[in-house]
């Protein structure tokens, strides 16, 4: 038999523990809850040879092996999240068996119900902002070129105007995507208890068009929850080059800094 | 991912979530508990190193923008880096 680590999802309270039968985790293994006191903890059995720290590294970097994990991860939290409060823990979190999983949670008892007291009835929408801002090349074309110039004379002077007119259609589009994110903030206000800013999504993972600007995460009491879907939706209306985009609702992952260790750090605040 | 529908059993019901979105939340979000393995996960600069693969091609260029234009803007992080000027 080969040597099994444990993989832990979340945690959750134990007073009424969900039914997580047919439940399976990262490495196809069944998720079963480990209590203790108050809280207990979803894990499952996962292999030495894919989870070590070294394995961790270098899955890490492996897109395949990253997407595999963290949907998986996340179907277990939303199963959880389906049945009780949850507090989800950041990918890839690993014992080395029940026994230590078990000794975390009494340590950090306390913490765990203080926190899931304050999730509880709460859900997370993610709120982007994205702009439609045009290209800063030289090359690309502008919207609105600027008078031509005598044919083949003062050619750099030209090069600079159309360099100007191209940056200052960059700016106006980023005034725009800035009081758009503006107005998601006032929008929220009232309905949302909480907010963190994750990084704007840029690269080959962010495949919808437009420039990410803003892409927060809130925390809305679960009655608010549509008010704010909606709210959201039409915060940009009338802002032109703007769109708003919604996601949710999950569970909150965004809203764990307060037991991180190192409160300092934060898990995802900035 | 075809691996990932093996294992997935939960009824179809809703859109499968953007990856992107979702690494959002495990890689920075996440109660950051110390597993007895994986100490540097937890670490931020270990999760920008995972990622600069796939996330971090332009964040450069975009960190610039929120740098030319917005002082305190959210994405700014310090970086320096070249203007927005003709070369």
């Amino acid at each position: 038999m080969d040597e099994q680590l444990c993989y832990a999802y979340a945690v959750v309270g134990s007073s009424a523990p969900p039914d997580l039968a047919g439940v399976r985790g990262v490495a196809g293994a069944p998720v079963t809850l480990v209590d203790s006191g108050a809280v207990a903890a979803a894990i499952s059995a996962v292999p030495w040879e894919g989870f070590s720290e070294a394995a961790l590294k270098v899955g890490l970097e492996d897109l395949e092996w990253l997407e595999a994990t963290a949907r998986a991860h996340h179907s277990v939290i939303e199963t959880l999240a389906a049945h009780t409060t949850v507090l989800p823990l950041r990918l890839a979190t690993v014992y080395l068996d029940e026994a230590r999983v078990r000794q975390m949670l009494r340590e950090r008892e306390a913490d765990f119900a203080a926190l899931l007291d304050r999730l509880t009835d709460h859900v997370e929408w993610g709120v982007k902002v994205y702009a439609e801002v045009p290209p800063s090349s030289p090359s690309a074309p502008t919207a609105a070129p600027p008078p031509s110039e005598p044919a083949g004379a003062d050619a750099g002077r030209a090069y600079l105007r159309r360099r100007r007119y191209q940056r200052q259609a960059r700016e106006d589009a980023w005034r725009v995507a800035e009081e758009a994110v503006r107005r998601t903030e006032q929008q929220a206000r009232g309905l949302a208890v909480e907010r963190t800013r994750h990084r704007p999504q840029q690269g080959g993972l962010a495949r919808v068009p437009g420039e990410n600007v803003a892409n927060d995460a809130y925390l809305v009491p679960r009655r608010l929850s549509e008010e704010f879907r909606t709210r959201m939706l039409h915060a940009a209306d009338g802002l032109p080059g703007v769109r708003v985009d919604v996601t949710g609702p999950w569970a909150p992952y965004s809203f764990t800094a307060s037991v991180a260790p190192g409160a300092a750090e934060g898990a995802g605040q900035r | 991912m075809s691996e990932y529908d093996t294992y997935d059993d939960r009824p179809v019901s809703q859109p499968q979530v953007a990856l992107i979105d979702l690494l959002d939340r495990l890689l920075s979000g996440g109660a950051v508990l110390t597993g007895d393995l994986v100490l540097s996960i937890a670490d931020i600069d270990l999760v920008r190193i995972s990622l600069r693969a796939v996330m971090v091609a332009v964040r450069e260029e975009l960190d610039e923008q929120w740098a030319t234009l917005l002082p305190s803007g959210p994405a700014l992080t310090g970086r320096d880096g070249p203007g927005d000027e003709p070369v």
